[in-house]
Protein backbone atom coordinates (compact mmCIF):
# COMPACT_ATOMS: atom_id res chain seq x y z
CA UNK A 1 0.00 0.00 0.00
CA UNK A 2 2.96 2.46 0.47
CA UNK A 3 3.36 1.80 -2.94
CA UNK A 4 -0.17 3.36 -3.90
CA UNK A 5 0.20 6.43 -1.76
CA UNK A 6 3.41 7.55 -3.58
CA UNK A 7 1.80 6.99 -6.78
CA UNK A 8 -0.69 9.45 -5.66
CA UNK A 9 1.50 11.71 -4.39
CA UNK A 10 2.96 12.21 -8.17
CA UNK A 11 0.93 14.62 -10.40
CA UNK A 12 -1.75 13.18 -12.86
CA UNK A 13 0.31 14.82 -16.07
CA UNK A 14 3.66 13.21 -15.00
CA UNK A 15 1.75 9.48 -14.19
CA UNK A 16 0.47 9.54 -17.50
CA UNK A 17 3.19 10.58 -19.34
CA UNK A 18 4.88 7.48 -17.49
CA UNK A 19 2.82 5.87 -18.65
CA UNK A 20 2.67 6.87 -22.44
CA UNK A 21 6.13 6.33 -22.50
CA UNK A 22 6.32 2.45 -20.99
CA UNK A 23 3.32 1.93 -23.59
CA UNK A 24 5.19 3.60 -26.28
CA UNK A 25 8.51 1.03 -25.43
CA UNK A 26 6.40 -1.84 -25.18
CA UNK A 27 5.05 -1.26 -28.76
CA UNK A 28 8.53 -0.64 -30.26
CA UNK A 29 10.33 -3.48 -28.75
CA UNK A 30 7.62 -5.67 -29.89
CA UNK A 31 8.46 -8.09 -32.57
CA UNK A 32 5.84 -7.14 -34.92
CA UNK A 33 7.45 -3.43 -34.79
CA UNK A 34 10.72 -4.32 -35.22
CA UNK A 35 9.70 -6.85 -37.78
CA UNK A 36 8.19 -3.86 -39.91
CA UNK A 37 10.66 -1.57 -39.44
CA UNK A 38 14.41 -2.48 -40.47
CA UNK A 39 17.39 -1.61 -38.51
CA UNK A 40 17.93 2.31 -39.46
CA UNK A 41 14.32 2.87 -39.41
CA UNK A 42 13.66 6.37 -37.74
CA UNK A 43 10.71 4.50 -35.98
CA UNK A 44 12.59 1.88 -34.31
CA UNK A 45 13.39 2.14 -30.28
CA UNK A 46 16.71 3.28 -29.91
CA UNK A 47 17.50 5.56 -33.26
CA UNK A 48 19.87 7.85 -33.08
CA UNK A 49 21.78 9.86 -35.39
CA UNK A 50 24.88 8.17 -36.86
CA UNK A 51 26.69 7.78 -39.44
CA UNK A 52 25.79 4.35 -39.30
CA UNK A 53 21.74 4.66 -39.05
CA UNK A 54 22.14 7.50 -41.77
CA UNK A 55 22.99 4.84 -44.23
CA UNK A 56 20.87 2.62 -43.17
CA UNK A 57 18.06 4.90 -43.32
CA UNK A 58 18.64 4.49 -47.58
CA UNK A 59 20.22 1.46 -47.65
CA UNK A 60 17.04 -0.26 -45.93
CA UNK A 61 14.39 1.50 -47.86
CA UNK A 62 12.89 0.31 -50.77
CA UNK A 63 11.93 4.09 -51.81
CA UNK A 64 14.94 5.63 -50.56
CA UNK A 65 17.10 3.26 -51.84
CA UNK A 66 16.82 4.98 -55.28
CA UNK A 67 19.72 7.42 -54.24
CA UNK A 68 23.14 6.56 -53.13
CA UNK A 69 24.00 6.84 -49.25
CA UNK A 70 26.27 9.43 -49.74
CA UNK A 71 26.24 12.14 -52.85
CA UNK A 72 28.26 15.12 -53.68
CA UNK A 73 28.22 18.24 -51.05
CA UNK A 74 26.76 20.39 -53.72
CA UNK A 75 24.22 17.88 -55.10
CA UNK A 76 22.33 18.71 -52.72
CA UNK A 77 22.54 22.63 -53.07
CA UNK A 78 19.33 23.76 -54.13
CA UNK A 79 20.45 26.38 -56.00
CA UNK A 80 21.99 24.10 -58.33
CA UNK A 81 19.24 21.93 -59.69
CA UNK A 82 16.18 23.76 -58.04
CA UNK A 83 14.70 20.35 -57.72
CA UNK A 84 13.02 20.70 -60.85
CA UNK A 85 13.44 16.56 -61.57
CA UNK A 86 12.85 15.89 -58.41
CA UNK A 87 9.86 17.88 -58.79
CA UNK A 88 8.61 16.55 -62.28
CA UNK A 89 8.88 12.33 -60.72
CA UNK A 90 7.18 14.17 -57.55
CA UNK A 91 4.43 15.37 -60.09
CA UNK A 92 3.93 12.20 -61.79
CA UNK A 93 3.20 10.83 -58.63
CA UNK A 94 0.78 12.91 -57.73
CA UNK A 95 -0.68 12.66 -61.16
CA UNK A 96 -1.12 8.82 -60.46
CA UNK A 97 -2.83 8.70 -57.35
CA UNK A 98 -5.08 11.48 -58.13
CA UNK A 99 -5.12 9.86 -61.82
CA UNK A 100 -6.22 6.73 -60.20
CA UNK A 101 -9.03 8.54 -57.95
CA UNK A 102 -10.86 9.94 -61.27
CA UNK A 103 -10.96 6.55 -62.99
CA UNK A 104 -13.32 5.17 -60.30
CA UNK A 105 -16.66 7.63 -61.74
CA UNK A 106 -14.89 7.84 -65.32
CA UNK A 107 -16.52 5.37 -68.32
CA UNK A 108 -14.31 6.45 -71.67
CA UNK A 109 -17.46 6.36 -74.23
CA UNK A 110 -18.69 9.52 -75.78
CA UNK A 111 -21.98 9.10 -74.13
CA UNK A 112 -20.79 9.21 -70.69
CA UNK A 113 -18.15 11.00 -70.38
CA UNK A 114 -19.10 14.01 -70.02
CA UNK A 115 -21.80 13.36 -67.91
CA UNK A 116 -19.53 11.15 -65.63
CA UNK A 117 -17.00 14.66 -65.27
CA UNK A 118 -20.07 16.89 -64.55
CA UNK A 119 -21.37 14.25 -62.11
CA UNK A 120 -17.87 13.73 -60.51
CA UNK A 121 -17.61 17.62 -59.75
CA UNK A 122 -21.07 17.98 -58.28
CA UNK A 123 -21.62 14.88 -56.55
CA UNK A 124 -18.86 12.97 -55.57
CA UNK A 125 -16.87 13.97 -52.44
CA UNK A 126 -13.48 16.03 -53.31
CA UNK A 127 -14.15 14.87 -56.94
CA UNK A 128 -14.22 18.70 -58.05
CA UNK A 129 -11.00 19.38 -55.92
CA UNK A 130 -8.95 16.31 -57.06
CA UNK A 131 -10.17 16.83 -61.00
CA UNK A 132 -8.76 20.61 -60.69
CA UNK A 133 -5.50 18.89 -58.78
CA UNK A 134 -5.17 16.10 -62.01
CA UNK A 135 -5.36 19.03 -64.60
CA UNK A 136 -3.28 22.14 -62.51
CA UNK A 137 -0.36 18.83 -61.87
CA UNK A 138 -0.71 17.94 -65.32
CA UNK A 139 0.17 21.75 -66.68
CA UNK A 140 2.61 22.04 -63.88
CA UNK A 141 4.46 19.14 -65.09
CA UNK A 142 5.55 19.66 -68.48
CA UNK A 143 6.47 22.97 -66.76
CA UNK A 144 9.00 21.45 -64.37
CA UNK A 145 10.02 19.12 -67.30
CA UNK A 146 10.49 21.24 -69.75
CA UNK A 147 12.46 23.75 -67.15
CA UNK A 148 14.66 20.53 -65.87
CA UNK A 149 15.41 20.25 -69.16
CA UNK A 150 16.72 23.96 -69.88
CA UNK A 151 18.33 23.79 -66.61
CA UNK A 152 20.54 20.61 -67.91
CA UNK A 153 21.36 21.99 -70.98
CA UNK A 154 22.92 25.37 -69.69
CA UNK A 155 24.67 23.48 -66.68
CA UNK A 156 26.26 21.05 -69.66
CA UNK A 157 25.05 18.28 -67.40
CA UNK A 158 24.66 16.41 -71.23
CA UNK A 159 28.09 16.11 -71.82
CA UNK A 160 29.87 12.90 -71.41
CA UNK A 161 29.57 10.62 -69.63
CA UNK A 162 25.63 11.40 -69.49
CA UNK A 163 24.72 11.74 -73.48
CA UNK A 164 22.70 9.44 -73.34
CA UNK A 165 21.15 10.00 -70.13
CA UNK A 166 20.19 13.07 -72.18
CA UNK A 167 18.67 11.47 -75.13
CA UNK A 168 16.49 9.39 -72.49
CA UNK A 169 15.48 13.20 -71.17
CA UNK A 170 14.09 14.26 -74.19
CA UNK A 171 12.27 10.80 -74.68
CA UNK A 172 10.38 11.73 -70.93
CA UNK A 173 10.22 14.77 -72.33
CA UNK A 174 7.68 13.65 -75.37
CA UNK A 175 6.46 10.93 -73.18
CA UNK A 176 5.08 13.97 -71.10
CA UNK A 177 3.81 16.05 -73.59
CA UNK A 178 1.87 12.94 -75.08
CA UNK A 179 0.68 12.01 -71.88
CA UNK A 180 -0.88 15.51 -71.07
CA UNK A 181 -2.26 15.79 -74.95
CA UNK A 182 -3.89 12.28 -74.77
CA UNK A 183 -5.54 13.18 -70.86
CA UNK A 184 -6.35 16.38 -72.75
CA UNK A 185 -9.16 14.67 -74.73
CA UNK A 186 -11.19 12.45 -71.54
CA UNK A 187 -13.62 15.62 -70.74
CA UNK A 188 -15.05 15.30 -74.20
CA UNK A 189 -16.23 19.18 -73.78
CA UNK A 190 -15.75 21.64 -76.83
CA UNK A 191 -12.59 22.38 -75.80
CA UNK A 192 -11.34 18.86 -75.63
CA UNK A 193 -12.69 17.74 -78.64
CA UNK A 194 -11.17 20.92 -80.88
CA UNK A 195 -8.12 20.94 -79.39
CA UNK A 196 -7.45 17.40 -79.64
CA UNK A 197 -8.81 18.10 -83.60
CA UNK A 198 -6.34 21.25 -84.19
CA UNK A 199 -3.17 18.87 -82.80
CA UNK A 200 -3.92 15.48 -84.73
CA UNK A 201 -4.76 17.32 -88.21
CA UNK A 202 -1.10 18.62 -87.67
CA UNK A 203 -0.02 14.79 -87.44
CA UNK A 204 -1.72 14.09 -90.35
CA UNK A 205 0.27 15.78 -92.60
CA UNK A 206 3.15 13.81 -91.82
CA UNK A 207 4.88 12.82 -95.18
CA UNK A 208 3.99 9.20 -97.09
CA UNK A 209 2.12 7.71 -93.94
CA UNK A 210 0.03 11.31 -92.26
CA UNK A 211 -3.53 9.84 -93.26
CA UNK A 212 -2.72 6.14 -91.64
CA UNK A 213 -1.17 8.07 -88.46
CA UNK A 214 -4.07 9.90 -87.97
CA UNK A 215 -5.93 6.54 -88.77
CA UNK A 216 -4.25 4.93 -85.64
CA UNK A 217 -4.30 7.58 -83.31
CA UNK A 218 -7.93 8.21 -84.21
CA UNK A 219 -9.09 4.63 -84.51
CA UNK A 220 -11.35 6.06 -87.74
CA UNK A 221 -11.05 8.77 -89.66
CA UNK A 222 -13.11 11.09 -87.11
CA UNK A 223 -13.01 12.05 -83.25
CA UNK A 224 -15.13 10.06 -81.87
CA UNK A 225 -16.30 7.26 -79.03
CA UNK A 226 -13.20 4.98 -80.68
CA UNK A 227 -11.13 7.51 -80.40
CA UNK A 228 -11.96 7.90 -76.61
CA UNK A 229 -10.94 5.07 -75.51
CA UNK A 230 -7.88 4.94 -77.56
CA UNK A 231 -6.52 7.82 -75.93
CA UNK A 232 -7.94 6.61 -72.51
CA UNK A 233 -6.13 3.77 -72.62
CA UNK A 234 -2.66 5.08 -73.91
CA UNK A 235 -2.95 7.62 -70.93
CA UNK A 236 -3.86 5.39 -68.15
CA UNK A 237 -2.45 2.75 -69.20
CA UNK A 238 0.19 2.41 -71.92
CA UNK A 239 2.11 5.86 -71.72
CA UNK A 240 2.60 5.97 -67.90
CA UNK A 241 3.86 1.89 -68.57
CA UNK A 242 6.33 3.18 -71.22
CA UNK A 243 7.07 6.18 -69.24
CA UNK A 244 7.93 4.15 -66.13
CA UNK A 245 10.16 1.99 -68.05
CA UNK A 246 12.19 5.49 -69.16
CA UNK A 247 12.22 6.57 -65.78
CA UNK A 248 14.10 3.89 -64.22
CA UNK A 249 16.56 3.88 -67.05
CA UNK A 250 16.96 7.63 -66.37
CA UNK A 251 17.33 7.43 -62.39
CA UNK A 252 19.51 4.54 -63.04
CA UNK A 253 22.11 6.00 -65.38
CA UNK A 254 22.19 9.52 -63.16
CA UNK A 255 23.69 7.46 -60.63
CA UNK A 256 26.19 4.83 -63.32
CA UNK A 257 27.13 8.16 -64.34
CA UNK A 258 28.75 8.98 -61.53
CA UNK A 259 26.03 11.11 -59.91
CA UNK A 260 24.30 14.36 -60.99
CA UNK A 261 26.75 16.75 -62.54
CA UNK A 262 29.16 18.74 -61.02
CA UNK A 263 29.69 22.41 -60.26
CA UNK A 264 30.21 24.57 -63.26
CA UNK B 1 50.00 -6.14 -75.40
CA UNK B 2 51.26 -4.13 -72.05
CA UNK B 3 53.46 -1.59 -72.59
CA UNK B 4 56.65 -1.29 -70.73
CA UNK B 5 57.97 2.04 -70.22
CA UNK B 6 61.65 2.98 -72.39
CA UNK B 7 63.49 3.39 -68.95
CA UNK B 8 62.08 0.23 -67.25
CA UNK B 9 63.07 -1.46 -70.39
CA UNK B 10 66.50 -0.74 -70.56
CA UNK B 11 66.89 -1.22 -66.64
CA UNK B 12 65.95 -4.69 -66.87
CA UNK B 13 68.03 -5.60 -69.90
CA UNK B 14 71.05 -4.14 -67.87
CA UNK B 15 69.87 -6.69 -64.85
CA UNK B 16 69.36 -9.37 -67.29
CA UNK B 17 72.95 -8.81 -68.61
CA UNK B 18 74.31 -8.55 -65.27
CA UNK B 19 72.89 -12.11 -64.07
CA UNK B 20 74.17 -13.67 -67.17
CA UNK B 21 77.62 -12.25 -66.04
CA UNK B 22 77.33 -13.25 -62.70
CA UNK B 23 76.27 -17.17 -64.39
CA UNK B 24 79.23 -17.28 -66.13
CA UNK B 25 81.52 -16.14 -63.16
CA UNK B 26 79.94 -18.74 -61.26
CA UNK B 27 80.46 -21.67 -63.97
CA UNK B 28 84.43 -20.62 -63.25
CA UNK B 29 83.75 -20.70 -60.17
CA UNK B 30 82.78 -24.07 -58.21
CA UNK B 31 86.35 -24.99 -58.66
CA UNK B 32 87.37 -22.42 -55.90
CA UNK B 33 84.55 -23.25 -53.74
CA UNK B 34 86.21 -26.25 -52.03
CA UNK B 35 89.02 -23.53 -50.84
CA UNK B 36 86.53 -21.80 -48.29
CA UNK B 37 84.58 -19.61 -47.50
CA UNK B 38 86.73 -17.06 -47.32
CA UNK B 39 87.91 -16.85 -50.43
CA UNK B 40 84.59 -16.18 -51.41
CA UNK B 41 83.04 -13.90 -49.44
CA UNK B 42 86.00 -11.96 -50.08
CA UNK B 43 84.67 -12.12 -54.02
CA UNK B 44 81.20 -11.26 -52.91
CA UNK B 45 82.41 -8.23 -50.99
CA UNK B 46 84.89 -7.04 -54.13
CA UNK B 47 81.78 -7.80 -56.28
CA UNK B 48 79.13 -6.00 -53.87
CA UNK B 49 78.32 -2.30 -53.89
CA UNK B 50 77.47 -2.51 -50.29
CA UNK B 51 79.42 0.54 -48.81
CA UNK B 52 81.85 -0.96 -45.81
CA UNK B 53 80.25 0.23 -42.74
CA UNK B 54 77.08 -1.43 -43.33
CA UNK B 55 79.09 -4.67 -44.33
CA UNK B 56 81.06 -4.39 -41.12
CA UNK B 57 77.62 -3.55 -38.94
CA UNK B 58 76.17 -6.60 -40.68
CA UNK B 59 79.07 -8.77 -40.19
CA UNK B 60 79.14 -7.59 -36.08
CA UNK B 61 74.96 -8.24 -36.24
CA UNK B 62 75.74 -11.76 -37.61
CA UNK B 63 78.73 -12.37 -35.22
CA UNK B 64 76.67 -11.40 -31.94
CA UNK B 65 73.41 -13.64 -33.31
CA UNK B 66 75.72 -16.79 -33.57
CA UNK B 67 77.29 -15.80 -30.56
CA UNK B 68 73.38 -15.70 -29.03
CA UNK B 69 72.98 -19.48 -30.83
CA UNK B 70 76.15 -20.97 -31.12
CA UNK B 71 74.17 -24.74 -31.24
CA UNK B 72 71.96 -23.51 -34.08
CA UNK B 73 75.29 -21.86 -35.92
CA UNK B 74 77.42 -24.65 -35.41
CA UNK B 75 76.22 -27.44 -37.67
CA UNK B 76 75.31 -25.32 -40.28
CA UNK B 77 78.55 -23.63 -40.25
CA UNK B 78 80.20 -27.62 -40.33
CA UNK B 79 78.15 -28.56 -43.29
CA UNK B 80 78.76 -25.66 -45.44
CA UNK B 81 82.59 -26.08 -44.79
CA UNK B 82 81.94 -29.79 -45.28
CA UNK B 83 80.36 -29.43 -48.84
CA UNK B 84 77.78 -31.96 -47.67
CA UNK B 85 74.73 -30.33 -48.90
CA UNK B 86 72.69 -33.49 -48.87
CA UNK B 87 72.01 -33.90 -45.15
CA UNK B 88 72.02 -30.71 -44.44
CA UNK B 89 69.01 -28.43 -42.91
CA UNK B 90 67.18 -25.81 -45.16
CA UNK B 91 68.87 -23.29 -43.30
CA UNK B 92 72.11 -24.23 -45.14
CA UNK B 93 74.59 -20.67 -45.68
CA UNK B 94 75.32 -22.62 -49.32
CA UNK B 95 71.78 -21.11 -50.62
CA UNK B 96 72.70 -19.05 -53.87
CA UNK B 97 70.90 -16.53 -53.77
CA UNK B 98 72.37 -14.88 -50.30
CA UNK B 99 73.46 -11.80 -50.23
CA UNK B 100 76.24 -10.60 -48.41
CA UNK B 101 74.20 -9.25 -45.00
CA UNK B 102 72.76 -12.93 -45.54
CA UNK B 103 69.55 -11.26 -46.89
CA UNK B 104 67.54 -13.61 -49.34
CA UNK B 105 65.90 -10.15 -50.96
CA UNK B 106 67.13 -6.89 -52.66
CA UNK B 107 64.82 -3.83 -53.09
CA UNK B 108 64.62 -3.59 -57.14
CA UNK B 109 63.23 -0.14 -57.84
CA UNK B 110 60.83 2.01 -55.77
CA UNK B 111 57.48 2.95 -57.91
CA UNK B 112 55.79 6.25 -56.69
CA UNK B 113 52.20 6.00 -56.52
CA UNK B 114 51.15 7.93 -59.75
CA UNK B 115 54.24 7.02 -62.21
CA UNK B 116 52.24 3.51 -63.12
CA UNK B 117 48.91 3.51 -61.23
CA UNK B 118 46.33 6.20 -62.26
CA UNK B 119 44.25 6.58 -59.84
CA UNK B 120 41.06 7.72 -61.31
CA UNK B 121 38.88 8.66 -58.17
CA UNK B 122 39.82 11.65 -55.63
CA UNK B 123 38.37 11.44 -52.42
CA UNK B 124 35.47 14.28 -52.67
CA UNK B 125 33.14 16.17 -50.19
CA UNK B 126 30.53 14.25 -49.86
CA UNK B 127 27.67 14.34 -47.54
CA UNK B 128 24.95 11.91 -46.68
CA UNK B 129 21.48 11.37 -48.14
CA UNK B 130 19.51 11.08 -44.74
CA UNK B 131 19.21 13.67 -44.23
CA UNK B 132 20.48 16.53 -46.08
CA UNK B 133 19.19 15.56 -49.86
CA UNK B 134 15.82 13.87 -48.15
CA UNK B 135 15.03 16.68 -46.11
CA UNK B 136 15.26 18.94 -49.16
CA UNK B 137 13.35 16.55 -51.25
CA UNK B 138 10.52 16.27 -48.67
CA UNK B 139 10.22 20.28 -48.36
CA UNK B 140 9.80 20.56 -51.88
CA UNK B 141 7.42 17.88 -52.57
CA UNK B 142 5.07 19.31 -49.64
CA UNK B 143 6.02 22.93 -51.22
CA UNK B 144 4.08 21.96 -54.90
CA UNK B 145 1.68 20.00 -53.50
CA UNK B 146 0.47 22.77 -51.13
CA UNK B 147 0.83 24.94 -54.08
CA UNK B 148 -1.67 22.57 -56.44
CA UNK B 149 -3.57 21.57 -53.48
CA UNK B 150 -4.69 25.53 -52.86
CA UNK B 151 -4.93 26.23 -56.57
CA UNK B 152 -6.90 23.72 -56.99
CA UNK B 153 -9.23 24.97 -54.14
CA UNK B 154 -9.60 28.58 -55.78
CA UNK B 155 -9.05 27.75 -59.18
CA UNK B 156 -11.65 25.05 -61.04
CA UNK B 157 -10.34 23.34 -64.17
CA UNK B 158 -12.60 24.37 -67.69
CA UNK B 159 -15.38 22.13 -68.23
CA UNK B 160 -17.14 23.39 -71.19
CA UNK B 161 -20.41 22.04 -73.11
CA UNK B 162 -20.44 18.91 -74.42
CA UNK B 163 -18.32 18.18 -77.35
CA UNK B 164 -20.13 19.05 -80.80
CA UNK B 165 -19.16 18.42 -83.85
CA UNK B 166 -21.58 20.99 -85.73
CA UNK B 167 -20.16 23.58 -83.41
CA UNK B 168 -16.49 24.89 -84.09
CA UNK B 169 -15.65 27.13 -81.80
CA UNK B 170 -13.79 30.40 -82.61
CA UNK B 171 -11.12 30.42 -82.40
CA UNK B 172 -9.93 27.00 -81.62
CA UNK B 173 -6.64 26.14 -80.16
CA UNK B 174 -4.64 23.42 -79.14
CA UNK B 175 -3.17 22.75 -75.94
CA UNK B 176 -0.92 25.60 -74.87
CA UNK B 177 2.57 23.40 -75.59
CA UNK B 178 1.16 22.69 -78.87
CA UNK B 179 0.12 26.58 -79.76
CA UNK B 180 3.67 27.96 -80.87
CA UNK B 181 3.10 24.85 -83.38
CA UNK B 182 -0.10 26.42 -84.39
CA UNK B 183 1.13 29.75 -85.00
CA UNK B 184 3.54 28.29 -87.21
CA UNK B 185 0.99 26.82 -89.10
CA UNK B 186 -0.26 30.41 -90.00
CA UNK B 187 3.38 30.90 -91.63
CA UNK B 188 4.10 27.86 -92.91
CA UNK B 189 3.08 25.03 -95.61
CA UNK B 190 1.14 22.43 -92.54
CA UNK B 191 3.90 19.70 -93.43
CA UNK B 192 6.40 21.93 -92.98
CA UNK B 193 5.10 23.67 -89.46
CA UNK B 194 3.74 20.60 -88.17
CA UNK B 195 5.75 18.09 -88.94
CA UNK B 196 9.11 19.08 -90.45
CA UNK B 197 10.19 21.76 -87.91
CA UNK B 198 9.21 20.07 -84.81
CA UNK B 199 11.23 16.99 -86.37
CA UNK B 200 14.48 18.35 -86.80
CA UNK B 201 13.79 20.56 -83.71
CA UNK B 202 12.87 17.27 -81.14
CA UNK B 203 16.18 15.42 -83.41
CA UNK B 204 18.65 18.03 -82.80
CA UNK B 205 17.66 18.67 -79.26
CA UNK B 206 18.28 14.58 -78.71
CA UNK B 207 21.35 14.91 -80.57
CA UNK B 208 22.71 17.92 -78.94
CA UNK B 209 25.37 16.22 -76.98
CA UNK B 210 26.46 14.14 -80.10
CA UNK B 211 27.08 18.03 -81.85
CA UNK B 212 28.16 19.74 -79.26
CA UNK B 213 31.55 18.01 -79.01
CA UNK B 214 33.02 21.04 -76.59
CA UNK B 215 34.26 19.47 -73.20
CA UNK B 216 33.61 22.47 -71.54
CA UNK B 217 31.17 22.88 -68.45
CA UNK B 218 32.15 26.45 -67.94
CA UNK B 219 29.14 28.97 -69.13
CA UNK B 220 32.19 31.30 -70.66
CA UNK B 221 33.32 28.39 -73.17
CA UNK B 222 30.17 27.48 -74.03
CA UNK B 223 29.09 31.13 -75.73
CA UNK B 224 27.99 29.43 -78.66
CA UNK B 225 26.11 26.68 -77.53
CA UNK B 226 24.51 28.77 -74.63
CA UNK B 227 23.10 31.89 -77.25
CA UNK B 228 21.93 28.88 -80.17
CA UNK B 229 19.62 27.73 -76.61
CA UNK B 230 18.34 30.52 -75.44
CA UNK B 231 17.19 31.58 -78.71
CA UNK B 232 15.37 28.93 -79.48
CA UNK B 233 14.05 28.75 -75.87
CA UNK B 234 12.51 32.18 -76.30
CA UNK B 235 11.66 31.47 -79.99
CA UNK B 236 9.06 28.68 -78.42
CA UNK B 237 7.78 30.73 -75.64
CA UNK B 238 7.33 34.02 -78.10
CA UNK B 239 5.65 32.17 -80.37
CA UNK B 240 3.44 29.91 -77.24
CA UNK B 241 2.29 33.14 -75.71
CA UNK B 242 1.33 35.32 -79.14
CA UNK B 243 -1.05 32.13 -79.86
CA UNK B 244 -2.27 31.59 -76.23
CA UNK B 245 -3.12 35.47 -75.75
CA UNK B 246 -2.59 37.06 -78.98
CA UNK B 247 -5.37 35.30 -80.99
CA UNK B 248 -8.29 36.07 -81.68
CA UNK B 249 -11.22 35.02 -83.54
CA UNK B 250 -10.45 33.15 -87.06
CA UNK B 251 -6.73 33.12 -85.14
CA UNK B 252 -6.35 36.77 -85.93
CA UNK B 253 -3.96 39.08 -84.43
CA UNK B 254 -5.52 40.50 -81.26
CA UNK B 255 -4.36 42.35 -78.39
CA UNK B 256 -5.77 40.68 -75.27
CA UNK B 257 -6.16 43.96 -73.50
CA UNK B 258 -8.53 44.97 -76.25
CA UNK B 259 -10.66 41.75 -77.60
CA UNK B 260 -10.31 39.86 -74.30
CA UNK B 261 -8.70 36.15 -73.95
CA UNK B 262 -9.52 33.78 -76.34
CA UNK B 263 -7.53 30.96 -74.09
CA UNK B 264 -8.24 27.88 -72.14
CA UNK B 265 -5.83 25.63 -69.80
Amino acid sequence: MAIDTEERRTPLPERLAAQMTKIGDQVQGSQAWTSIFRPGSIFRKGYTDSPRNRSYVIMNSVLYHLHPVKVKRHAVKVSYTLCLGGLSFFLFILETVTGIFLMFFYRPTAAQAWDDIYILQTSVTFGLLVRNMHRWGAHLMVITVFLHMARVFYHGAYKPPREFNWVIGVILLKLTLLLSFTGYLLPWDQLALWAVTVGTNMMGYTPVFGDQVRFVLLGGVEIGTDTLLRWYVLHVLMLPFVLVIFLAVHFWRVRKDGGISGPL
Amino acid sequence: MVEIPEHLRKRAEEARAKAEAAKAAAAGGPAEAGSGDGASEAQQQAASKIPPHLLERSKAARAQASGGAPEAEAPAAAAGGGGVAVAAPPTAPEMPATGPGGHTQRLLTVVKSGSIQDVKSKPQDKVHVWPHLLVVEFVAALFITAFTLIFSIFVNAPLLELANYNQTPNPSKAPWYFLGLQELLTMFHPMVAGVTIPGIGLLALMLAPYIDKNPSKRPEDRKFAISLMTIHLMFWAVLVIIGSFFRGPGFNFVFPWEAGLFFEL
